[in-house]
């Protein structure tokens, strides 16, 4: 199984291993996104990335400049929201919402770990409040909320602040009357926050329908990965479902199905192509495109 | 229900193992010597009774887990055959085949149409891979809505009868959608114009059961659980072992009453002392004057409002702490008019 396949240890609150190199030298470009324009093209020297897919060796900034794809093979390296924010709206300009509301250990779930302990140390090591964050702004013109997970934040798991977050932001949608994106990338449940975090399955998708009742459009980008309670549920209820060339998107994880069918997973198992092929995405789009073709959409559902 | 002699006991139902090897043995002996032990044998028979709501009385809540999955346990067609009349099963999803984990049709509740849906298991080993051991696919959630829109064209009550260990993590299962399955179905019961009684008989595990979970009133049986994740698979992520299932039975807060006190569930509907599997005719007993009071309320209800409802009633649902809010300037245009919707 490949490293990136391999997502339930940050479900669980840890850094898989290929995660932890990429997620640190992330961490260290990002100083340079959230400052000035000048400081960003400085990257610290020595600071080179490999290709997990291809072995192709770059420097970071040159991948930085390529959106964080591969410049050989298309690899789409994974990003966060600030990443994604800065990649759709026009000029980097946007307002983040909701950040207020905060994750509470309200059941003392102890696994290894505390719940509460694990939310005091993620925070302690990253900037991010929690696994997603609702941003309003401009797409070229047009006007969209987006809600973008991190990936970072214990996998990107699916809690009561996911839950809250989203349902406020269909409410501002709903109030302003503009278009919901949700940019997807998680392992699954917060599993700390036992049927709570089942719930909010429930939760989000009676407030997406809302959106259908007022006819303003929802979409869902499936990036990688996407997985568990996010695909049974708004992952795969947008007006389009769209995702990124080669995510791993699915209901169980690879794992569970290699042991539940004691079998090898055939090539391209689970991935966007894959999801494509049977009939469960509108279309693929590259990360280069993502932005032109958000604004074409919506102005197709506009006029 | 089975015979007393061709019963199944757990760990913890031991001591009542035991008291009916006693009975058996005073029969035995009573036969053999011609001799009346009548009143010996009500003693034990007694014993029993009161072992029975002693072990419930008193059960961890990995012994809920395994309760809920007692070999002996009624099923959903159980509980079908117990509560209502003139059952007429529907098959198929008019797509791809019939899943024999999902069963559904029209039956009568004292003179009510309503539709019935559920997870069936099976009770012995070739049943029990005929039902693929509750674990739906995706054809199993596109029947269970096919008969809900069903049941709403002719506005019918929709009652569904939750026990899964999960939904099927195969192979196909994937290529089929299984994801889009379970969310179209939430999606949809939420907006179901009709009232919907869901209730947790047994396994209610993640995904899988609320698939067919969103109803206007949920219940869970005694002994029964539900949460977002088994606590095997719950054990083997955050603990990196199998072996810790007890604990993350714990943790998960997956009973009943801790479900009621969280006000995620409506009702906790009571089992006969000992579990479900002792008296199938009291279980649904239990639980038919509860659902038939359920779907008298809803039915009173006008359509719109019972949807707004069912949206409200999840909508409240998490936990998290609300810090107060700086006030920042929008660096976007507010209430720009030009392109909304
Ligand atoms: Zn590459």
């Amino acid at each position: 199984m490949r490293q990136e396949e391999d997502f339930e240890a940050n479900l669980a609150g840890e850094e898989g291993k290929s995660e932890e190199t990429r997620s640190s030298w992330f961490k260290r470009i990002k100083k340079g996104i959230l400052t000035s324009t000048a400081d960003k093209k400085e990257t610290p020297e020595g600071l080179w990335s490999k290709c997990p897919e291809c072995g192709y060796i770059c420097t970071v900034t040159e991948l930085r400049e390529n959106l964080f794809v591969c410049p050989k093979c298309n690899y789409h390296h994974r990003i966060g929201s600030a990443e994604y924010f800065e990649i759709i709206f026009d000029d980097n300009q946007y307002d983040v919402m909701f950040e207020n509301i905060r994750s509470r250990d309200f059941l003392q779930f102890t696994d290894l770990k505390s719940y509460g302990k694990r939310l005091e140390e993620t925070w302690a090591k990253t900037d991010i409040t929690d696994s997603i964050r609702i941003a309003a702004g401009k797409v070229d013109g047009e006007g969209l909320v987006t809600g973008c997970m991190d990936f970072e934040f214990i996998g990107g798991s699916l809690g009561s602040v996911m839950g809250e977050r989203i349902s406020r932001a269909v409410d501002f949608c709903l109030e302003r009357k503009m278009p919901l994106l949700i940019i997807c990338k998680s392992g699954g449940a917060r599993m700390m926050e036992s049927a709570f975090s089942l719930m909010q399955l429930a939760k989000v998708s009676g407030k997406l329908s809302l959106l259908t009742d007022a006819k303003i459009p929802y979409i869902s980008l499936l990036t990688d990965p996407s997985f568990g309670g996010i695909s049974a549920s708004f992952g795969m209820l947008g007006d389009l479902n769209i995702a990124e060339p080669g995510a791993l998107i699915g209901f169980a994880g690879p794992r569970v199905i290699r042991e539940t069918i004691k079998k090898d997973l055939p090539e391209g198992f689970q991935r966007s192509e894959f999801l494509l092929e049977h009939g469960f995405l509108d279309f693929i789009v590259h990360r280069r495109e993502l932005k032109e073709k958000l604004a074409q959409v919506l102005r197709l559902f506009r006029n | 229900m089975p015979q007393d002699k061709n019963r199944q006991f757990l760990d913890f139902e031991k001591p009542i193992r035991d008291l009916f090897e006693d009975i058996e043995k005073l029969k035995a002996s009573a036969e053999k010597n011609k001799v009346d032990l009548t009143d010996s044998i009500r003693k034990l028979e007694q014993q029993i009774v009161e072992k029975r709501r002693e072990i419930t009385s008193q059960l961890t809540p990995w012994q809920k887990v395994q309760l809920s999955r007692h070999p002996d346990r009624p099923y959903t067609k159980k509980y079908i055959e117990k509560m209502f009349t003139d059952f007429v099963e529907l098959f198929g999803d008019r797509n791809v085949r019939d899943d024999k984990a999902m069963v559904g049709g029209f039956a009568s509740l004292d003179g009510q149409t309503v539709m019935v849906i559920g997870q069936q298991k099976g009770s012995n080993t070739k049943m029990r891979q005929l039902r693929n051991f509750g674990m739906a696919n995706p054809e199993g959630y596109r029947k269970a809505l096919r008969l809900m829109k069903l049941a709403e064209k002719f506005n019918k009550p929709v009652v569904t009868l939750i026990d899964t260990p999960g939904a099927y993590p195969g192979l196909e299962a994937e290529e089929r959608g299984q994801g889009e399955a379970i969310a179209r179905n939430i999606y949809e019961m939420m907006r179901l114009k009709v009232p919907v009684v869901c209730v947790i008989i047994g396994e209610g595990a993640s995904g899988g059961a609320l698939g067919i979970g969103i109803g206007d009133r949920v219940f869970m049986l005694e002994n029964s659980w539900y949460t977002v994740i088994s606590p095997e698979n719950c054990s083997s992520i955050l603990w990196r072992s199998w072996e810790q299932k007890e604990k993350a039975a714990e943790q998960l807060k997956l009973t009943p009453d801790n479900m009621y006190s969280f006000g995620l569930i409506d009702k906790i509907i009571p089992e006969p002392s000992g579990g479900a599997h002792w008296n199938y005719d009291e279980a649904a007993g239990n639980l038919k004057p509860h659902l038939k009071e359920a779907i008298r309320e809803l039915l009173a209800m006008d359509p719109q409002t019972r949807i707004e409802k069912r949206i409200e009633k999840f909508s409240v649902m998490g936990f998290w702490d609300e810090m107060p809010e700086p006030k920042q300037e929008p660096v976007t245009q507010e209430n720009d008019q030009s392109n909304q919707y």
